[in-house]
């Protein structure tokens, strides 16, 4: 690992393209990185490809990066981006992982078939519905958190937030469950 | 749509999807430094195909013998 101690002096660096800089804020950012990827994909495999995708979009785009500015909220949102792009391609009918430890121990008060059938209903909402649920609805994240991740104001989360409700829903009714 | 309705989905759908634990979300299960490096060589070893040199050689040549195309250029630009 390079020895480059100051964090604005590896910032600085960074955004002339050092790949030494790159790779020591890689390793100290990569675990919160990957951290908030997997609240948003439920996937441990996708969260790590996507963890490099989001470095390699930070890589091509660190020119444009002003060094005075923190590089964690910066990389978050490039993390979100990235996210968001993910779930928009795969598909809605996909699974849900498995390998994850919270789905192997599901709440006995739910059966299995209402779990499935609220998860199917959840995946089939617009994307940036779905990422903002899912950090503020289940991972419980601070609306704040979200709207600096996502580039947008709280007041935006919290519409985004009730749209989502709304239409998940509508959705179970739709499957003939009453919430 | 009230607050009740609200609350009532916000549970339904924590219990189908329990949060991401602890344990999961504190990092990769593995190194991904090599994973990145890759990328980053993959992406700088794409070779520019022999036909984008091939129309920017007959560009130039074109702009040397005909400087009047210039012009033409700059307009279809």
């Amino acid at each position: 690992m390079p020895v480059l101690e100051q964090p604005s002096d590896v910032l600085r660096q960074f955004c002339h393209g050092d790949l030494d800089a790159f790779e020591t804020l890689f390793r100290r950012h990569q675990n919160e990185v990957y951290g908030w990827i997997v609240r948003i994909v439920r996937d441990p495999a996708a969260a790590e490809d996507l963890t490099v995708e989001t470095f390699w979009r930070i890589y091509r785009a660190h020119a444009r990066f002003d060094p005075s500015r923190a590089f964690q909220p910066w990389a978050r949102r490039v993390a979100t981006n990235a996210a968001l792009d993910h779930l928009k391609a795969t598909r809605s009918e996909a699974a849900l992982p498995d390998s994850l430890s919270a789905p192997l121990s599901p709440d006995p008060g739910i059966s299995d078939e209402l779990r499935a059938q609220t998860a199917r209903a959840f995946r089939r909402l617009p994307a940036k519905l779905r990422v903002v649920a899912t950090l503020a609805l289940i991972e419980e994240q601070p609306y704040k958190e979200i709207s600096e991740a996502m580039g947008i104001s709280t007041g935006a989360v919290k519409l985004r937030v009730y749209r989502a409700v709304r239409l998940l829903r509508k959705e179970l009714k739709r499957l003939g469950i009453e919430p | 749509m009230n607050a009740n309705d609200q609350e009532r989905i916000t549970q339904l759908l924590k219990k189908s999807m329990p949060p991401i634990a602890a344990g999961d979300s504190a990092g990769p299960r593995r190194d991904l430094w090599q994973a990145m490096l890759a990328r980053l060589e993959a992406r700088r070893a794409v070779p520019v195909p022999w036909f984008d040199w091939a129309l920017l050689a007959a560009v130039s040549a074109l702009l040397v013998f005909f400087p009047g195309a210039i012009a033409v250029l700059l307009y279809h630009l």
